[in-house]
């Protein structure tokens, strides 16, 4: 195996893991895209290419299934913010639907009302913006099931594994916590208790957190045991400079970006701070990196593949901050007067640009064999030993 | 290379110490079987060996703990993970990654080893045991016995000088388990790894041990001897054990194969009464006859697009006690919780008392069927007994104290204010069937429930389930358990693959099946005997 078929584009590629960061470069980009537009078409659009990439690259994997996850919890979202805009609307517009009864408020609480006339030009401002939310989680989610967060806690730099690990025991955490919410309704039921509704909700929280709570410190005594924080010998003083170092890289980030916002600031002063507070952060990494004896087991690489599923995510980012500057109004879902919205060219290709990382992107491991048998070939629970 | 110096444990704000003043030395390349009753001190043995006790759980420990000549009150877990590997009971609960390769890696990554010899190890681990074909799965779809397999490559990656498992089969079919023994076997015949094991199963493990350690807890030295000397007096001890003492054979078998080779005048002895034997067997399925309690008609289950249980058919009356086995997976667990509708059948039909019972719910539901879970905990809601007792009462609409009654007739003397964690295996189990049987179900069924049992436990198990029969419940367990099946049931159901590829009397399907046999039926084969009492009943009457 020559490095150059390794690491091969799309169909022709070995299967293996791209690298997890390039996905959520990816993500990320579409979720941009997405926090610019509301214009429904385009985010219909981002959420279509979000899920035509995880149905083609998405691996075998327990937590590669969050993404009708993600999904749903977008709609739960608009869902909200329609009911929100029902109740709590200022009925602005000109088409109204329905006319509430109002409650009238105290004088201290003026500018919030409760009930009235709930207009359609409200309505459907409130489902755009929600949309735009649920986009956003959408490309999230698909990050979440492309990318193995054992594999992204990888590739952190040493220094940053602590924080890794505390991410991605998290991120792990909550698949597990639907597993357990499924036993608890299931104990629910073989007791004769209701399982399903609020009180039911509200009689499995506790047993479920005394379950995630076990299950952390099962794993705390099993990555103990099994070598977690073993430190290297390394000298006090070193080990003082770099504590150092971090917190004026820190301090040194943060008014510099404070500066750059902040347009009072002349950016002369900001500048150099950012770049000695980054530059002091990185020795400091560095240097307390070297307190961790830990190796990396075949890391991911980062080659063509990963470069290029980066960039279909970063074209549609870039495209659309950019046409948000030049003409705006292409971008926004006309809610008054109410129209359809319109298919602006440029961001619509920029979007299916954003579809090639399912091309480019090589096959995970383990998925070939499930395709050529048909996915009743190859059960996931239940293989005998 | 394990050495207990007059070691002491005693937990924060417990009364008495788990373990007091424990002596103990374990040589090089032994592999050293714990056994001793649930709740003696065998799990905080074991976590001594590498510093979990007390640096890890709390508690102080007096005396000391050397492994290769490091002791652990000097180097904590960590700094003793290139030395020890330890497996924890449930293995899923200590895995750090979610798929195979990395699970492998994981110990070698953190101890810092150079990625060339990492990439080496875990070759050779995978091949080690048998796991080259799933180095790419995920953790979480691998069966029971894969995964116990992958906990156990996980920290031999490391190479450990010392193997620490506690309960490796417990939750394994007889196949899985014979692969995770061979791999341990493996280990000790070919590496020189000093195993220490803890495990209720004897009938599994013993025949491996090289030196047997009792934990009789409650401040009683520990009792240390060879397998054969232990056997002779233990108060527990696995069926082909209990046949030899019967027989009166010496030197005692572990093994099956030395039990046959002595059994041949035994079996000329039993020989006449063989056929009484199968007819009482049969005698006690036909008393029974009594109403239809479930039945099942074409059943095809699926877990999505998973098939686990294809056109299933099976009935079974009031009064009968039905063992299901099946390897992992092989839709045992996924049967009774259709049972007990919790799965929706994708075609075919269900009906317990003359209902779907998908479409019941709450107390109608209860007082049709229960089931006992895999780990009873899930059942239990209250922090102490008496409270959920009184639960349970109300939950079924039964008169106060009816669960209380029911869990005094199954372990007595139970306190109210414990805490179910702090309760024993058996005695938990015993909460849970109380649970279950204070809305008295006709149908009562059981997914595995002597995981973790002790001997004497599963003894008292044996008894109830054959009361409630005898009560006109209708029993249903799911085991890998074969001594249970031969003891308990009569009938027995074998699942593959989501079919039934045998169903009928006990006697009939387990006797000369290499998987499902019992000890006691693969010595006296061709004969039909399945336990020990029933020899001990016929030689009775022979003499």
């Amino acid at each position: 195996m020559t490095r150059r078929t390794a690491h091969a584009l799309g169909h022709r590629a070995l299967p293996r893991w791209t690298h997890p960061g390039a996905w959520w470069v990816w993500a990320l980009g579409l979720a941009t895209a997405a926090s610019r537009t509301t214009n429904p078409i385009l985010l219909a659009l981002l959420v279509a290419v979000a899920g035509w990439v995880v149905a083609r690259r998405r691996p075998d994997a327990p937590w590669s299934r969050s993404f009708v996850v993600f999904l749903r919890l977008g709609l739960v979202i608009v869902a909200i913010r329609v009911l929100f805009t029902v109740f709590f609307g200022s009925g602005v517009g000109e088409h109204v639907l329905i006319t509430l009864p109002s409650v009238p408020l105290p004088d201290w609480a003026a500018g919030v009302a409760i009930g009235g006339p709930v207009t359609a030009e409200e309505l459907l401002l409130a489902v755009y913006q929600g949309m735009v939310l649920a986009t956003m989680l959408a490309c999230i989610g698909a990050a979440n099931s492309l990318a193995s967060p054992a594999r992204l806690l990888a590739s952190v730099p040493s220094a940053l594994y602590e924080v890794g690990v505390a991410v991605v025991v998290a991120m792990t955490f909550a698949p597990q916590l639907v597993g357990d919410v499924a036993r608890v309704r299931t104990a629910r039921r073989l007791r004769g208790r209701p399982d399903s509704g609020v009180r039911a909700f509200l009689g499995s929280v506790m047993p479920v957190l005394e379950g995630a709570l076990e299950r952390a410190v099962d794993l705390a005594a099993a990555m103990d045991s099994r070598g977690y924080g073993r430190t290297g010998p390394v000298s006090r003083r070193v080990r003082l400079t770099s504590s150092v170092l971090l917190l004026l890289g820190v301090v040194g980030v943060c008014l510099g970006v404070y500066g750059l916002l902040d347009g009072g600031t002349p950016g002369l002063v900001a500048l150099p701070l950012l770049a000695i507070g980054v530059l002091a952060g990185v020795t400091g990494m560095v240097l307390a990196g070297r307190r961790s004896v830990r190796t990396r087991y075949r890391p991911d690489p980062w080659a063509l593949p990963e470069w290029l599923v980066s960039l279909a995510g970063l074209v549609p980012a870039a495209v659309i901050i950019a046409v948000a500057v030049v003409s705006p109004e292409s971008l926004v879902g006309p809610v008054a007067p109410i129209a359809w919205p319109a298919l602006p060219l440029l961001p619509t290709l920029a979007i299916v640009v954003g579809a090639a990382a399912g091309i480019v992107a090589p096959r995970p491991p383990g998925l070939a064999v499930v395709r050529d048998l048909g996915p009743a070939a190859v059960p996931l629970e239940g293989v005998a030993a | 290379m394990i050495r207990f110096e007059d070691v002491s444990v005693v937990y924060d704000g417990a009364s008495a110490p788990v373990l007091s003043h424990v002596d103990l030395h374990v040589p090089e390349g032994e592999l050293v079987l714990v056994v001793g009753r649930t709740g003696t001190g065998k799990s905080t043995l074991l976590k001594c060996v590498n510093g979990l006790v007390p640096h890890f759980t709390g508690g102080t420990l007096s005396g000391r703990v050397t492994v290769a000549g490091r002791d652990t009150r000097l180097h904590p877990p960590r700094e003793l993970a290139d030395v020890v590997g330890i497996v924890p009971q449930d293995p899923l609960s200590g895995f750090v990654t979610d798929m195979v390769e990395d699970e492998l890696a994981y110990g070698m990554e953190s101890i810092g080893l150079a990625p060339d010899v990492m990439r080496r190890r875990v070759e050779e681990t995978l091949d080690l045991l048998g796991l080259a074909d799933l180095r790419h799965r995920p953790l979480l779809s691998l069966s029971g016995g894969q995964r116990q397999r992958v906990a156990i490559g996980a920290v031999l990656t490391t190479h450990p000088q010392v193997l620490v498992l506690d309960e490796p089969t417990s939750a394994l079919d007889p196949g899985a388990a014979e692969d995770v023994l061979a791999a341990l076997q493996r280990l000790v015949h070919d590496l020189g790894v000093t195993v220490l094991l803890a495990e209720h199963r004897l009938e599994r493990v013993v025949q491996y041990a090289d030196r047997v350690v009792v934990v009789h807890g409650g401040g009683v030295a520990l009792e240390v001897g060879l397998p054969h000397d232990i056997m002779v007096t233990a108060p527990v001890a696995p069926p082909v054990v209990e046949l030899g003492r019967l027989a009166g054979w010496d030197p005692l078998p572990l093994t099956v194969r030395d039990a046959r080779r002595a059994a041949g005048p035994l079996r000329e002895r039993l020989a006449p009464h063989a056929d009484d034997a199968v007819r009482r067997s049969r005698a006690t399925l036909h008393v029974l006859d009594g109403e239809v309690a479930l039945t099942v008609d074409d059943l095809v289950v699926r877990h999505g697009a998973v098939p686990a249980l294809r056109g299933v058919t099976l009935a079974a009356d009031r009064g009968e006690i039905v063992a299901v086995m099946g390897r992992n997976g092989a839709g045992k667990s996924t049967l009774l919780s259709t049972l007990v509708g919790l799965h929706v059948p994708a075609s075919g039909a269900v009906s317990v008392g003359g209902e779907l019972p998908s479409r019941l719910r709450g107390r109608e539901l209860i007082r049709k069927v229960g089931l006992v879970p895999q780990e009873p905990t899930d059942l239990l809601v209250a922090d102490n007994v008496g409270a959920e007792c009184t639960a349970s009462d109300r939950d079924c609409a039964a008169v106060a104290g009816t669960t209380r009654a029911v869990l005094d007739r199954l372990a007595p003397g139970v306190d109210d204010s414990t805490h179910p964690r702090d309760l024993s295996e058996g005695q938990r189990l015993a909460l849970a069937l109380s649970v279950v049987l204070a809305a008295e179900p006709p149908v009562l069924l059981l997914d595995e429930p002597t995981r973790g049992l002790d001997y004497a436990a599963k003894r008292r198990l044996v008894a109830t389930l054959r009361d409630l029969a005898a009560d006109g419940h209708c029993v249903v367990l799911a085991t890998h358990d074969v001594e249970l099946a031969a003891e308990v049931a009569t009938r027995v159901v074998v699942l593959a693959d989501g079919e039934v590829v045998a169903d009928g009397p006990a006697t009939d399907v387990v006797v000369g099946s290499p998987m499902f046999a019992p000890q006691v039926s693969k010595v006296l084969s061709p004969q039909p005997w399945l336990t020990v009492s029933e020899v001990a009943a016929a030689l009775v009457v022979a003499s």
